[in-house]
């Protein structure tokens, strides 16, 4: 019994060195992950997608897939896996994690970076590292899903029109027998520098053990 | 506009008590002490008196009929009311002229109050006593409320709650923290000397803390808009303002309530009771503004037939919930908050777009006269010798309280805050928001309100409170934005709203809630993903209509306001380049076109690339294209004059019938029809025409020359379908095709310079009886002067009447005002309200002959 203690334990400070998590909040993300995976090892998309509190989510295709990009693994690999272990699971999350009191400005533009890609990686689904237009309009529709009356035609409109924002503003003077691909990174970077992110895109892991239950899987 | 006007004058018609005029007021002696009584009188007896008044005027006015009477006590009321607004107004006018260097210098704020001092002292001069000063009354009643109704109402609301628990914690622990160590050490300071005898208990001293804690709306409004701090250092600063002046107000009343009833007579119970009531008084007034709220709301979903007034209901709403709240001895500022607040939302997607923007303009011409108002009194009310009691140990001391445990406490709650905030407040924040505690009108307000029965020292609480407002609005105010450079606060992003950023933004939101979701935490992300899927399901159907739950989708609504704006800036275009060659001249279009297409290979090979498998559908495509024009309109940028010289030259060359335009008012509508008159002139003009060409075909005479030109050239024009070189020839040509067309939208401006329109707007809501019905048999039967020229054995007048007929729906005609659509089959929305009136027309015209097998 102590034995095993002690080597979780080591696990986890292990995994706290890599993601940044505390201990207490990669328990607590432990239990979340077991209670997802019904005590397995590994989480699979359907087990993810049956989340209940997911249902409403309109790209929650698009997240679910991005834990199982392996772009996202910070590892230099591409292409997705079917399934997932706890140390993925958990480095996924840490795209998330808030900046504290003492994080300096370059780690802050490092966080920002990679929050860029994981939403970059998210977009690009066939990993060539741009966002095409086709790719670019299923997000929109994807997007647009639960609200509606929206119609295709309008859905597609709105990414045409979106994407040739991105067009104009990266490249100004196009020849005209020129070919806008897609949006790369550097693209995407430039067009969402004037979004308010180191303040937003962040989670509250919490210390202590959440009332689980209430967002849980009611099924199980 | 002009009905709130009238409500504005009724609502500071109570200005009128203080504003007495000593010197004028001799013209009617013996009415003239109603009104120095009045003040102490509620305002309905005041209206009462006002009414005594005309009827004593009226039987006095018995011994012969005075051509002219001067009655000043008659209208003085409104009329100094009105008077002071306009002084108000006038001083702003001035200050916002004075050179940039000194309004970016020093806040408005502050100049409005130096301004008030001069007055002030004008005044004085006159007088040799302070005849204006602002009194609680007037204030609470009829300046403060639509200052605070705006500010809740343009709350940006997810900032807001956002940032709720610190701006609650800065609002209510900041300030009862602030009243009470401001009450206690300066009591200490005075059993310790400082301050020489005072007859100021401890009780008292609370009470004066507590009333001078509030940070105060208005000047932080003030000035922090004019210093574009971040988003989050605003709301907080801004929040905490808004909050704490309920809170302020009801630590105010529990403090008073335990001075009347004296040190002895307070024990735990009523302490306890105190606090108590303190909860009970905030979040009961809130809840009373968020019913009054959600009723407006409600109603607005109702209000689509009386449009005129829809935007009033905002304005007596929320000014009833404030008074509803008082009523009730609830928070009234808190109250008429969260009405504005929690209507915002519905009111914005319910109402009409005009009556939207009403509001909103409304909203702000109230807020900012009474902002102005209550500024310039404030400096006014200096003035005055009465008010001043010199110590000045209480004042300094005051003064340094004030600043130094405002620092203290800022920065214990944010460090308190920090431990629990995701992103922590920076030290730079910290200091701003320490340093933004401005005071102002409330604390005033509040300290004029104390009642000198108890508080014997109540006129150097007033004089040290209007310091403190002088200190703190003027000098902090004018070193704030100095501050604020040098400390490199981080400053509020200019957000361009593009559509690429609203979708990222919708990605980043969804994607956070999906995160919680599957981490399985409690967080504000997942709260609001709750609140949003409850709101939509139940709120929205409680409160929105039906047209505007389909508008909710905020991406949507973005690419909505895009291409609206794109369409604007396309019409501007359109004028400016003349809108009338833009519309006739064929050259014009055709130039237009291939820019268009261009410009379209240009921006987007890859769009055209994609939309490959079906070429025509992004031309086709009404709405993309629309947004096509974005970037060249941004990059054009303004041409404003030239866009009024081409208003100018429409309107100069715009149809005026014979007579002068009668304007018609209505109360109901805006959009009257105004155009009785020229449609009579039409009427008439045809009917000439008609009659010459009656004549012309029955004796042979020739009709005039003009017209003859004319139809020459239709019939060039439209027999190759298209090309002309002749610009002119074209301009007659389509003018010719318009004859018989329905306005298409907009054309019927240009088109209505000519002199013969014969069919103006058939079916468009002009009813002429007599002019209308009797076009259609009039039509076939009669040979038009210029057909019987052009054909000149007379006989067959059919192909000419049908080529008549058909020109107004070629596509080259009746497409030109919809220039981005390329192809006439378009799906624009547009086309498709087009084109079945065009049909309708149709089959109004007696059966032609087989139409053109060419189209």
């Amino acid at each position: 019994m102590g034995a095993s203690q002690t080597r979780t334990e080591h696990k986890y400070q292990d995994l706290a060195d890599k993601t940044g998590f505390s201990l207490e909040q990669i328990e607590n993300l432990h239990k979340r992950f077991q209670q997802l995976s019904d005590n397995e090892e590994t989480i699979s998309r359907e087990q993810l997608d049956s989340i209940p509190s997911l249902a409403n989510n309109p790209i929650r295709k698009q997240i679910i897939e991005a834990f199982f990009d392996k772009r996202n693994q910070h590892q230099n690999e591409v292409g997705s896996c079917e399934e997932i272990g706890f140390e993925q699971f958990l480095m996924v999350m840490s795209h998330f994690r808030p900046p504290s009191l003492k994080t300096t400005e370059e780690e802050k533009e490092a966080m920002r970076k990679e929050k860029l890609h994981f939403l970059f990686n998210m977009h690009d689904t066939d990993n060539d590292g741009t966002i095409t237009l086709v790719e670019y309009r299923k997000v929109v529709e994807e997007l647009l899903s639960k609200s509606g009356d929206i119609e295709q035609e309008t859905v597609k409109a709105i990414a045409d029109a979106a994407m040739l924002e991105v067009a104009s503003t990266n490249v100004p003077h196009m020849a005209p027998d020129e070919f806008y691909e897609g949006i790369t990174f550097e693209h995407f970077q430039q067009i969402l520098k004037g979004l308010e992110m180191e303040t937003r895109m962040h989670i509250r892991f919490l210390d202590v053990d959440t009332p689980t239950l209430r967002c849980g899987k009611s099924s199980s | 506009m002009q009905r709130c006007r009238y409500v504005h004058l009724w609502l500071l018609g109570s200005v009128l008590p203080i504003c007495l005029i000593s010197g004028v007021t001799s013209v009617n002696g013996d009415v003239a002490l109603l009104h120095q009584e009045s003040h102490l009188k509620p305002l309905s007896e005041f209206k009462s008196n006002l009414n005594q008044t005309e009827q004593d005027n009226g039987s006095r006015v018995i011994t012969g009929i005075s051509i002219v009477t001067f009655k000043w006590n008659h209208v003085k009321t409104p009329y100094l009311v009105a008077l002071w607004i306009l002084v108000a107004v006038l001083a702003k006018l001035v200050i916002e002229s004075l050179p940039s260097f000194v309004t970016n210098v020093i806040p408005e704020s502050a100049l409005l109050i130096a301004f008030g001092w001069i007055l002030g002292g004008i005044i004085w001069a006159a007088d040799l006593q302070q005849t204006f000063s602002l009194t609680p009354r007037v204030f609470f009643y009829f300046l403060l409320p639509q200052i605070i109704l705006d500010a809740g109402y343009s709350m940006p609301n997810k900032l807001f709650f956002t940032n709720l628990g610190g701006i609650l914690l800065y609002a209510i622990l900041g300030t009862v923290w602030c009243a009470a160590t401001l009450g206690l050490s300066l009591w200490g300071c005075q059993a310790g000397g400082a301050m020489g005898a005072l007859d100021i208990g401890l009780l008292q001293y609370l009470l004066f803390g507590s009333l001078i804690a509030a940070v105060d709306p208005v000047a932080v409004l003030a000035v922090f808009e004019q210093v574009h701090v971040n988003e989050v250092l605003f709301i907080m600063v801004f929040g905490e303002s808004l909050l704490n002046d309920g809170v302020t107000v009801v630590l105010f009343n529990v403090f008073d309530a335990f001075v009347k009833l004296g040190g002895p007579g307070i024990n735990a119970v009523e302490i306890i009771k105190g606090i108590i009531s303190f909860f009970i008084v905030a979040f009961g007034g809130s809840l009373v503004g968020l019913a009054f709220g959600l009723l407006v709301a409600l109603l607005s979903k109702y209000t689509k037939n009386i449009q005129i007034i829809e935007p009033g209901f905002i304005f007596v709403l929320g000014y009833l919930s404030y008074l509803t709240a008082d009523m009730l001895s609830l928070s009234a500022i808190l109250s008429v908050t969260f009405c504005g607040v929690s209507s915002q939302k519905y009111l914005n997607s319910n109402m009409a777009e005009s009556s939207v923007n009403t509001v909103r303009y409304v909203m702000k011409v109230f807020a900012n006269g009474s902002e102005t108002i209550i500024f310039v009194f404030l400096g006014i009310s200096a003035i005055d010798k009465t008010i001043w009691v010199w110590n000045t140990g209480f004042i300094l001391l005051t003064l340094l309280f004030i600043l130094v445990y405002r620092f203290i406490g800022t920065f214990i709650q944010t460090w308190w805050l920090n431990q629990y905030r995701l992103v922590p407040i920076a030290l730079i924040d910290q200091l701003i928001m320490s340093y933004g505690g401005l005071r102002g009108a409330v604390a005033y307000g509040l300290a004029a309100m104390l009642d000198d029965q108890r508080i014997k020292e109540k006129k150097l609480m007033i004089g040290t409170t209007l310091i403190v407002v002088y200190f703190t609005v003027i000098l902090q105010g004018l070193t704030m934005k100095p501050f604020v450079t040098w400390l490199k606060v981080k400053r509020a992003a200019v957000a361009e709203v593009t559509l690429v950023e609203k979708v990222q933004n919708k990605v980043f939101e969804h994607s956070l809630v999906a995160i919680e979701d599957i981490s399985g935490q409690i967080g504000d992300n997942y709260l609001r993903g709750k609140w949003k899927i409850f709101e939509e399901k139940w709120m929205s159907r409680f409160l929105l209509t039906s047209e505007a739950r389909k508008k909710q989708d905020y991406i949507f609504n973005v690419f909505h306001q895009l291409n609206l704006k794109d369409a604007v800036g396309y019409v501007d275009e359109g004028e400016r380049r003349g809108s009338l060659e833009f519309v006739r001249n064929e050259s014009a279009f055709i130039d237009f076109k291939k820019k268009f297409g261009d410009e379209f290979s240009e921006v987007m090979p890859d769009i055209m690339a994609a939309a490959s498998d079906d070429p025509d559908a992004m031309r086709r495509n009404p709405v993309s294209s629309v947004s096509l024009q974005m970037h060249e309109k941004t990059m054009q940028g303004m041409r404003e004059t030239e866009d009024i010289d081409a208003h100018h030259l429409l309107q100069q060359h715009l149809y005026k019938g014979r007579k002068q335009h009668l304007h018609r008012y209505s109360r109901n509508h805006f959009d009257i029809n105004t155009d009785d008159n020229e449609v009579q002139e039409i009427f008439q003009r045809t009917m000439r025409n008609r009659l010459e060409s009656f004549k012309s075909a029955k004796m042979g005479l020739a009709p005039a020359k003009t017209i003859t030109k004319h139809t020459k050239k239709d019939q060039q024009q439209k027999m190759p379908n298209g090309k002309s070189t002749d610009t002119s020839k074209n301009y007659y040509a389509n003018n010719e095709g318009f004859e018989f067309s329905e306005g298409a939208s907009g054309l019927e401006a240009s088109g209505g310079s000519f002199p013969f329109r014969v069919n103006y707007r058939a079916g468009a809501g002009i009813e002429n009886p007599t002019f209308m019905p009797d076009q259609d048999p009039m039509a076939p039967t009669q040979i038009p002067p210029w057909q019987a020229e052009d054909e000149p054995d007379g006989s067959t007048v059919s192909p000419s009447q049908r080529a008549q007929v058909r020109l107004p729906w070629t596509p080259t005609n009746l497409r030109r005002l919809a220039p981005l659509r390329i192809s006439n089959q378009s799906t624009d929305s547009f086309a498709q309200a087009d084109t079945p009136a065009s049909q309708e027309k149709d089959k109004k015209w007696p059966p032609p002959p087989p139409p053109p097998s060419d189209k």
